[in-house]
């Protein structure tokens, strides 16, 4: 199948998967950050998690719309602005839907998956209510079009180059909270043994409360990077809980690290493959592939052995 | 030495958890017909010893051979099917059963999925069940649901559970912890005539009831045998004094 | 014999069947038209799936989120072979080639693929209906229960091959009828389908067959397995200590269900005359989950009354509403669970039969679905965490 190019076009067509595979490693990372701190530290399945993530994308669809008709002086920046709200709402939205529903069910892993399903249409028709069934795009800032040519033949999009730095630093800064913060001590200390957590004065609701909302909000800037990329509907969500959950589960639930390594092989698999094969094989392989590794070694690539 | 002298023969086991050696390099003989007493302090490595042997924990390295099967290879129910039963720390029943129920469910018989299926509940099988409720003193409390028996009756309901297996080696992790005295007692008593012609492994903290049913007593400490012999010799050992009372 | 009988069907639960059939085989038929009857028919196939996830999810506590394969696969196959029927050449004379079905020929196929061949046959199409979702689900249970994969991860892992097999489907457009899904379907060997005399037919034969499995489904529940599958639930540590292999058990059941949506699935294809790829991925398979959680997961009749009650809803929701459906359904999985999580076995149990209890009290002795466990604990799913906790990254627990 090589056989029809040349060495610099190969060369050229593995770069450019290779960085199509790192934009849609950059979302899944985002994507699975949050979900990786809500199922990795808490147990719970958020089958809601995508529809927290358009929520940000909303959101930056909005800010958009108001800084073009009412401040378009600061339109470059707004996206900074979105991220923020993004992340607020969501953060706020999450506390709230710990409060109102996943505190009931923490020792009913199976039935908060269906109550977050359940709450996952709920949002969908929402927004479907809300926004129109129609996919929206935001319109990006200058600076952010166009692309950056690396040789002549290999250029990469500038949006993409910003959603990768900002996962980049999104990632430190989880990695930061989860292990050199404070917070994240005691977030660890509640996972590892509640009521011990408890009695040296821990607040272990509130720590499960923010926690929960941690992970929304960080899907809630996921979502407002998403926007630079591509569009955003009602439904966008749902179509990559399943690919989150899976690379959740696939880097082994506990580790960050787990999850970024599972995000860049899944997305970095199926790029490349999507150049020879059509887009529905090559995904179709990529989940068969990452399915099938999770029959042979489910606790995932990065798991701790655990004394009973 | 030959091993097929023993009940159980555990060699040169091991076990490790992401490199903190819970069980390391231990070997202990049973003798046919012997009450074990595993006795130390906490987080010795007792009760993984015990799940070491029914297969609940796998070994890093090291052998445990039951009347010469090897063990380490095998899954649970292989080991259970081989005749060896364990009674857990907490008693573990099925609380939405009833008694009766419980005590059938333990019954060696009908254990493949088709074998469930088309079990039939024969007189051979109502029997047994009455005569081991009798035995553990719940024969009158057949039809209650299990969880609403008190702390003490789930443990001997456990105790039963494991004997209509019939069991040729018996693993009890603390049988009268939670117990009251007329409870613990009572349990002395049942243990005592349930052990003719069983081989057991007890864990106990409670050292007058360790005393009570001993043949030889085998102390753990950080995964490691300390001493081993009568209750008298290993209450002597200096090593033993220090452990328990030095620091 | 009589001894085993009456221990499998108590008096209770006979009338309990007999009032559901005489609901089912008299009632609905004498007052709908053929319309709504084979609406009715059509939710009774959905009614297969619920109560093989009574078994494996209420019983056994494995929740299986791609029921919908199984559905899928048991629906597929018999419209591959009406399908083919309906492709005769003489059929199919104006295709560039004629007997091949016409999705086929759309993507420039110009042979039937191989695996399309044996659906020539109505006997290896009657066993590829049964046994393909049978050995699919029994590779996927050996391949998970016997490493242990159970709780979410498995509910996770399920979901993901529900999504796969849809993809696949849509993507093979020339193999599989793709978005589409297999339609235009006419006749079973000759004999018109789509006729109300047929559809009346038809209806007759999805109630027998579902009530072979419910027949099936209280053998296993009153069995010794279905008292494993309770024990296992609560206590799979101590079921493999008492000498049983629980993945086997397991795999039974997932298999057992798979075999029940493979039926539906070929009853709907039958009824409904097409397949697709919207009855298989993961937003059907969960659904299905719902009608089994509103009747009560742990009771067989339950799960054919919530399949009855949720698709009435949906479908007088969508006709009147459509935009509210999805709140509705929104709600009704947040409020079953958190409020309800018996589904409407309890709610019969708490309300109605003590109701019926003081009127005749002498008839009616306990209600058709009592179980000892739902008596034993007000809220016996608490012990799912049980077995969850197993495979949960949280909590790595210490104790010796």
């Amino acid at each position: 199948m090589f056989a029809e190019y040349s060495a610099s076009e190969l060369t050229a067509i593995f770069a450019m998967q290779g960085f199509a595979g790192l934009i849609l490693f950059s979302v899944l990372v985002l994507m699975a950050l949050g979900l990786a701190i809500i199922f990795g530290q808490m147990g719970v399945i958020n089958m809601a998690h995508g529809e927290f993530m358009i929520l940000g994308a909303y959101i930056t669809y909005l800010t958009s719309n108001v800084f073009a008709e009412y401040l378009p002086s600061l339109f470059v920046g707004y996206f900074f602005v979105a991220m923020i709200l993004a992340f607020g709402v969501t953060f706020l939205l999450g506390m709230a839907v710990e409060w109102g529903l996943i505190r009931f069910l923490y020792k009913r892993p199976l039935d908060t998956l269906l109550a977050t399903w359940g709450l996952s249409l709920i949002l969908q028709q929402l927004y479907r209510t809300i926004f129109g069934a129609r996919e929206v795009g935001v319109s990006l800032p200058d600076w952010m079009m166009g692309s950056y040519a690396l040789t002549d033949i290999i250029e990469v999009p500038i949006n993409g180059i910003f959603v990768m730095i900002l996962t980049l630093v999104i990632a430190l800064g989880v990695y930061w909270l989860m292990y050199k913060s404070g917070w994240g001590r005691q977030v660890r200390a509640v996972v590892q043994n509640r009521p011990m957590a408890s009695a040296v004065g821990i607040n272990t609701e509130k720590v499960d409360r923010v926690t929960f909302g941690l992970g929304c909000g960080i899907a809630g800037i996921a979502g407002s990077a998403f926007t630079m990329i591509g569009s955003t509907g009602p439904t966008s969500g749902q179509l990559y809980i399943v690919d989150t959950f899976l690379v959740v589960v696939f880097g082994g639930a506990q580790s960050l690290l787990g999850t970024i390594a599972s995000a860049f092989s899944i997305s970095q698999a199926q790029s490349t493959m999507e150049f020879f094969l059509s887009g529905s094989m090559a995904k179709v392989l990529t989940l068969l592939f990452v399915v099938g590794i999770l029959m042979l070694r489910p606790q995932g690539l990065f798991a701790m052995k655990i004394r009973h | 030495m030959k091993t097929n002298d023993f009940v159980l023969a555990v060699e040169g086991l091991t076990v490790s958890f992401d490199g903190f050696k819970a069980v390391n390099d231990l070997s202990l003989y049973v003798d046919e017909g012997e009450i074990r007493v595993i006795i130390g302090p906490n987080g010795a490595g007792k009760t993984t010893v015990l799940d070491l042997i029914c297969g609940r924990t796998k070994s890093t390295s090291g052998s445990i051979k039951f009347r010469d099967k090897e063990l380490t290879k095998m899954s649970e129910h292989q080991i259970v099917h081989a005749g060896v039963g364990r009674k857990f720390q907490n008693p573990s029943i099925y609380e939405d059963l009833t008694v009766f129920e419980n005590l059938e469910l333990s019954y060696p018989k009908g254990r493949s999925v088709f074998g469930a299926l088309f079990f039939r509940r024969d007189q051979a099988v109502i029997n047994q069940v009455k005569a081991i409720a009798e035995s553990i003193f719940l024969a009158d409390l057949l039809d209650k649901p299990a969880g609403l028996l008190s702390h003490g009756q789930k443990q001997w309901l456990e105790i039963g559970m494991l004997l209509i297996q019939e069991p040729d080696l018996l693993m009890l992790d603390e049988p009268v912890a939670g117990m009251s005295v007329a409870e613990r007692k009572k349990t002395a008593e049942l243990l005592k005539r349930i052990t003719k012609g069983r081989s057991v492994v007890v864990i106990e903290h409670d050292m007058q009831f360790a005393e009570e049913i001993a043949d030889r007593v085998t102390v753990l400490h950080q995964g490691q045998v300390l001493s081993e012999g009568s209750m008298e010799r290993v209450q002597n050992d200096p090593k033993v004094i220090e452990v328990y009372l030095g620091h | 014999m009589m001894h085993s009988l009456k221990q499998i069907f108590p008096r209770h639960d006979l009338i309990a069947f007999a009032i559901l059939a005489a609901i089912l085989a008299i009632v609905f038929p004498l007052t709908m038209d053929i319309f709504r009857l084979n609406l009715v028919g059509k939710y009774l196939t959905y009614a297969f799936v619920a109560l093989g996830l009574v078994l494996c999810w209420g019983y056994g506590g494995i929740l299986s989120l791609g029921q919908g394969i199984f559905f899928g696969l048991g629906g597929y196959c018999m419209a591959m072979f009406l399908k083919l029927e309906a492709s005769s050449p003489e059929n199919t004379a104006i295709q560039s080639t004629p007997g091949i079905p016409d999705f086929m020929d759309w993507n420039q196929l110009t042979e039937l693929p191989w695996f399309w061949e044996p659906f020539h046959s109505l006997p290896f199409t009657l066993f590829a209906v049964i046994a393909v979702p049978t050995v699919f689900a029994f590779f996927i249970g050996v391949a998970m229960f016997k490493r242990r994969v159970g709780g979410v991860y498995f509910a996770i892992i399920t979901q993901a091959i529900a999504a796969i097999l849809t993809i696949l489907i849509i993507g093979q457009q020339g193999f599989t009828g793709g978005v589409n899904g297999i339609t235009d379907l006419r006749t079973f060997l000759g004999w018109d389908i789509r006729t109300d005399s047929a559809k009346y037919l038809l209806y007759f034969v999805n109630l027998v067959l579902l009530f072979i499995c419910l027949v099936i489904a209280q053998c296993v529940r009153k069995n010794k397995l279905g008292r494993i599958l309770v024990a296992m639930r609560v206590r799979e540590e101590r079921v493999r200590f008492s000498g049983y292999d629980v993945s086997n058990f397991k795999i039974f059941v997932f298999c057992l269900g798979a075999l029940f949506s493979a039926l539906g699935g070929a009853m709907f294809t039958l009824q409904v005359g097409f397949m697709s790829p919207t009855f298989v991925g993961i937003v059907p398979s969960i659904e299905m989950v719902i009608l089994c959680a509103v009747g009560g997961r742990l009771s067989i009749l339950g799960a054919i009354y919530g399949a009855l009650l949720v698709n009435f809803a949906k479908t007088s929701f969508s006709e009147t509403f459509p935009e509210l459906w999805l709140f509705a359904m929104g709600a009704l999985f947040i409020s079953v669970v958190l409020f309800f999580p018996n589904g409407l076995a309890s709610l019969y149990q708490e309300y109605v039969l003590p109701w019926i209890k003081a009127r005749f009290k002498p008839r009616v002795k306990t209600k058709p679905e009592a179980k000892v466990e739902s008596k034993a604990k007000p809220q016996p799913e608490l012990s799912e965490a049980t077995d969850d906790s197993a495979n949960l990254p949280a909590g790595a627990r210490y104790e010796n």
